[in-house]
């Protein structure tokens, strides 16, 4: 049997286990690449399965965890019940420059803490005097946005109310987030509610809540930094790369970002979007109502970002391709001693990763560039046009996996075998109990930057670290077969 | 404007084998660089103004705004109920908890407890969304059952609620005998259903929940006319694996037959075999279900299982008893009790133990006693560790507890107000670590005790923190030990007591400056 044979076979085996209704469901979420083809061939963002162990989160975990949590300048207030805000209370690392708790808030949790009678009597007068205290106690916060817990929705609170009466008194924004945990299948429909935040609440007043840098003109090379949240850092990086090549970042919206940036970001020439599937929707709803075009990157490795950077040159003018062709350049014999010294430990090396809605796409090259091959991906909360994307990325024989189940994923690891599993942290020890080399993907593992050419560096020895752990030698006693 | 500094590449490259990570890479002129020139774009205020704001935010004015708070709460430290659920659930042989509502709390519960104990941990959701909010999750339920059951072989599913299935008002109870009765899970599977709205006390509460709900299940028709002989232990809402293996080990040595409710040392603690084993849970679904007829059972935690021992004691007809065996006086007490229950006598060995903790004790004390202390977690933790603290002549100064009760206060003020070293302490209930940092701002403390969330309180007072508690996410292996009895009392002794040492090389470690008390020999 071929390998797409083999691995169909096998796809099918794990399929087995399901009852017939869970089964005739899962079957669509799972596939093996064949050669060539445009797509591959699997259903996605559709409901979990219940009861079968999904990794999925919830839309109030994309909006406040992923796109507004990062915007440090602001406070975020888990409006709810108290565990939603305490278990997202500092979990994603999104680094940034501040002095928490005077003039940034990004690891600290604010809550209103609802209690019986806010679910009885709603909690929409307890909102109006949070609203009173944050600003009594935080004066120099650039506003406030509100995610909504799961009861929120269900007692008919009326926060865009509060939020809409609070701002125009205080003349700062204050903005609603409808995030509920129980809408959409997934953190997915979060980032879309939190991006038709910006487009309803925070685009319409930009000019009137901007603060332009001394002496500024728009510039032909203005361009935003849109979905990298800056994981350990990873938005730097990113943001040397582009201004090295002579652009000008003018917004990180939301890794490291301000308030302000986010209303900067129309005055911009051009949207980078790193995370497509959290803020597609802010790009193309900027190009539609300011014309400001939007272009993808992928600045995972040194192949993808020599390309991302040629890519991104293009669109601008001779003098940055020039200086785009001389940072490649540049970095180039540093790159080929770091691909030097891991790919003779890495080489041939096999990958299975799991991540949210870009990386299991975007670092499929950045392995390739150490020599290892993925052997199977999948997303977390994909769509059809990630699917779609990662169908240039992977071979034939790549098993894909959408929204993969705990049973699944550790099926699948038992008979591939592969020599890393890239995923998050509830998966990590599942597989370094079987004995299975693993990173984190999400958080970088407590590591990072992983974006841009100092962050492949990093990449490399942590890959290296994994696989080459001398601990996984110890697992066996000696005195076992 | 600042022009672009059109930066360039940090000064480690063309180092060979250098690499620089978050650590080293940010703190580059490359990069600091980067940093001054985005602040432009930013709209940020006055660094002026910022150190202002940053003082005023450390002063009594400040103090009396924030303790004037009463809608929002800013860094709290507690949990909500499912977490404790979930926690207790796992203790049990088979058991695969099941939390019934949206799917994002059980991945944050999940996250949350492998962050601590760096553990997987498995739980499944009934994925319940917008449809479910309209109709009910009764179908949710049906599938997730049906399917958890078949995926994951459990003997046991434990299962709780999210606030959305509160919210709705699912019938949890009714919603399991449907599904059993429509054959989607055999008729007897043990399905334990608790009532765990998160806008309800805390994760304690939930921990309680569902123990009694787990309980009441697996005992009923056991109550037999003769009592088995046995003991049952609670440790409650007790992160320490090293606890369970440790009362174990007392209890083994006093020769007492027991059984613990319930026993999660292996879930958060499982030898690397090769092999991933999804249950470790260690109390027996036959012991639960016999621990009807113990002789008695002994809570470790009274705040956190008051419906659990109420169960037990008018329900179950049994003797319970409260004790908290932390620090020398609480084991003390706790053995001498056993030994009067049992009619064993206290071990030689534990005797022993006891004279080396105390020895050790005496051996560092001085470094200790006077020390003002700041702490803060659930009540009976800090109950424990307030009572170690006075008996080594350490001042507990702000002791606070979000998820405090009147009952608890009251118990502890007393211990308080009846130890010289109490006199300085005020019990704040229901305040957050935002209210314990002006309280540290404005009447300053030696050391603060805590979980990994006290590291923003020690970067901005300066105190020096010893992490006891949960979660502790930034240290490892913290779990693995124990506290209780006397082996406990050492080690958390020893983890304060080198904590002060640390911190006093730390300020004496300028040369020609502050090394004057540099010393060798402590």
């Amino acid at each position: 049997m071929s390998t797409v044979e083999e691995r169909k076979a096998l796809v099918q085996e794990v399929l087995e286990a399901y009852p017939a209704k869970a089964k005739k469901s899962r079957s669509k979420h799972l596939n093996v690449t064949e050669e060539n083809a445009s797509d591959c061939g699997v259903k996605s963002n559709k409901k979990s399965v219940p009861g079968v162990m999904t990794t999925r989160g919830c839309a109030y975990a994309g909006a406040k965890g992923v796109v507004w949590g990062p915007v440090k300048d602001m406070i975020h207030l888990s409006h709810g019940p108290v565990g939603c805000g305490y278990y997202s209370w500092s979990g994603r690392r999104n680094y940034y420059v501040g002095t928490t708790g005077v003039d940034t808030f990004g690891t600290m949790q604010f809550t209103s803490d609802f209690q019986e009678r806010d679910i009885v009597f709603g909690g929409d007068k307890k909102l109006t005097k949070l609203l009173k205290e944050v600003d009594e106690l935080f004066p120099l916060s650039q506003g406030t946005t509100i995610e909504s817990e799961c009861p929120v929705g269900l007692i008919g609170d009326d926060i865009e109310a509060v939020a809409k009466k609070h701002a125009k008194e205080t003349n700062k924004p204050v903005v609603p987030v409808r995030c509920e945990g129980f809408r959409g299948v997934s953190q997915s429909l979060g980032h879309h509610i939190a991006n038709d935040t910006v487009r309803d609440w925070v685009l319409p007043k930009a000019d009137e809540y901007r603060k332009l840098p001394e002496g500024f003109e728009p510039g032909p090379y203005d361009v935003n930094i849109i979905g990298d949240y800056n994981i350990g850092g990873d938005a730097w990086p990113s943001r040397r790369l582009l201004e090295a090549i002579g652009l000008r970042v003018i917004c990180q919206f939301s890794g490291d970002g301000t308030f302000n940036e986010v209303v900067m970001t129309p005055l911009a020439k051009m949207n980078l979007i790193h995370c497509y599937r959290s803020m597609n929707y802010i790009c193309r709803f900027m190009e539609e109502k300011y014309e400001i075009p939007w272009l993808e990157y992928n600045f995972f490795g040194p192949s993808q970002i020599a390309k991302s950077l040629r890519k991104i040159a293009a669109q601008f003018d001779e003098t940055i391709q020039a200086k785009a062709e001389q940072v490649i350049a540049e970095h180039q014999e540093r790159m080929d001693q770091i691909v030097e010294k891991y790919r003779s430990r890495l080489e041939g090396k096999e990958v299975m990763m799991m991540v949210g809605g870009l990386r299991p796409r975007h670092v499929i090259p950045a392995f390739e560039d150490l020599g290892m091959k993925v052997i199977g991906t999948g997303y977390e909360f994909g769509h059809g046009d990630d699917y779609k994307r990662t169908a240039d990325y992977v071979g034939e024989g790549t098993v894909i996996y959408d929204d993969v189940s705990g049973f699944e994923f550790e099926e699948l690891a038992k008979q591939m075998k592969p020599d890393l599993i890239a995923a998050g942290i509830k998966e990590k020890y599942v597989f370094q109990k079987m004995a299975l080399p693993f990173r984190q993907m999400h958080s970088w593992d407590y590591s990072g930057p992983y974006h841009g050419y100092e962050g492949f560096e990093v990449f490399a020895r942590d890959m290296d670290m994994a696989i080459n752990n001398p601990t996984w030698g110890l697992v066996q006693a000696p005195w076992q077969d | 404007m600042t022009e672009n500094t059109n930066p360039q590449v940090p000064e480690n490259a063309g180092q060979p084998g250098k690499i620089q990570d978050h650590f080293e890479l940010f703190q580059t002129d490359t990069y600091q660089d980067l940093f001054a020139y985005k602040r432009q774009f930013e709209g940020a205020h006055d660094p002026e103004l910022i150190t202002q704001t940053a003082e005023w935010t450390k002063t009594w004015e400040y103090r009396e705004k924030n303790f004037e708070r009463e809608a929002l709460t800013i860094n709290p430290a507690k949990a909500c109920q499912p977490l404790g659920s979930l926690f207790v659930a796992s203790g049990f042989e088979g058991t695969l908890p099941y939390s019934h509502g949206s799917q994002g709390c059980v991945a944050y519960f999940r996250t949350h407890l492998t962050r601590n104990y760096k553990e997987p941990f498995q739980a499944v959701s009934s994925s319940m969304t917008e449809d479910a909010a309209v109709f009910g999750g009764l179908n949710n339920m049906k599938q997730g059952l049906q399917n958890s059951y078949e995926l994951y072989k459990p003997k046991m599913i434990a299962l709780c609620t999210t606030c959305m299935a509160e919210v709705i008002g699912d019938d949890i109870g009714s919603y399991v005998t449907t599904t059993k009765n429509e054959g989607m899970i055999p008729e007897d599977l043990p399905v334990p259903a608790a009532h765990t709205p998160s806008f309800v006390g805390s994760h304690i509460t939930g921990y309680d929940n569902m123990l009694v709900s787990i309980l009441k299940t697996l005992t009923k028709d056991k109550k037999a006319e003769a009592t088995n002989g046995k003991f049952n232990f609670n440790l409650g809402f007790d992160p320490y694996v090293g606890n369970i293996r440790e009362m174990k080990r007392i209890l083994g040595l006093f020769g007492i037959d027991y059984t613990i409710l319930s026993d999660n040392s292996d879930t958060f603690d499982s030898p690397n075999t090769g092999e991933f084993k999804m249950y470790n849970g260690l109390t027996t679904l036959e012991e639960a279900g016999d621990s009807i007829n113990a002789e008695g059972t002994f809570f470790f935690q009274k705040y956190t299982t008051p419906k659990t021992q109420e169960l037990i004691t008018k329900e179950w007809d049994q003797k319970t008893y409260n004790f908290r065996p932390f620090g020398i006086k609480g084991t003390d007490e706790f053995l001498m009790a056993l030994s009067a229950i049992t009619g064993k006598a206290i071990p030689q060995e534990l005797q022993d133990e006891r004279g080396r903790a105390v020895d050790a004790m005496t051996d560092s004390q001085a470094w200790i006693h006077g020390k003002r202390v700041a702490l803060y977690g659930d009540p009976d933790h800090v109950f424990g560790i307030t009572q170690f603290l006075l008996e080594m002549g350490a001042e507990p100064v702000h002791i606070v507890v979000t998820n405090s009760n009147p009952d608890f206060e009251a118990e502890l003020r007393e211990v308080l107000t009846n130890s010289p070293y109490g006199q300085e302490a005020t019990i704040w209930g229901k305040k957050d670590l935002w209210h314990l940092r002006s309280l540290m701002f404005t009447e300053p403390v030696d050391l603060l005790i805590g979980n990994s969330y006290g590291k923003y309180l020690w970067r901005d007072t300066k105190t020096p923190l010893v992490r006891i508690g949960y979660p502790i996410f930034d240290r490892h292996h913290m779990h693995r030990y124990a506290t209780l009895g006397y082996q406990g009392a050492i080690n958390q002794f020893n983890w304060i007591v080198n904590t002060i040492l640390d911190e006093l090389d730390r300020q004496t470690n300028i040369p020609a400056k502050t090394d004057i008390s540099f010393d060798l020999i402590r």
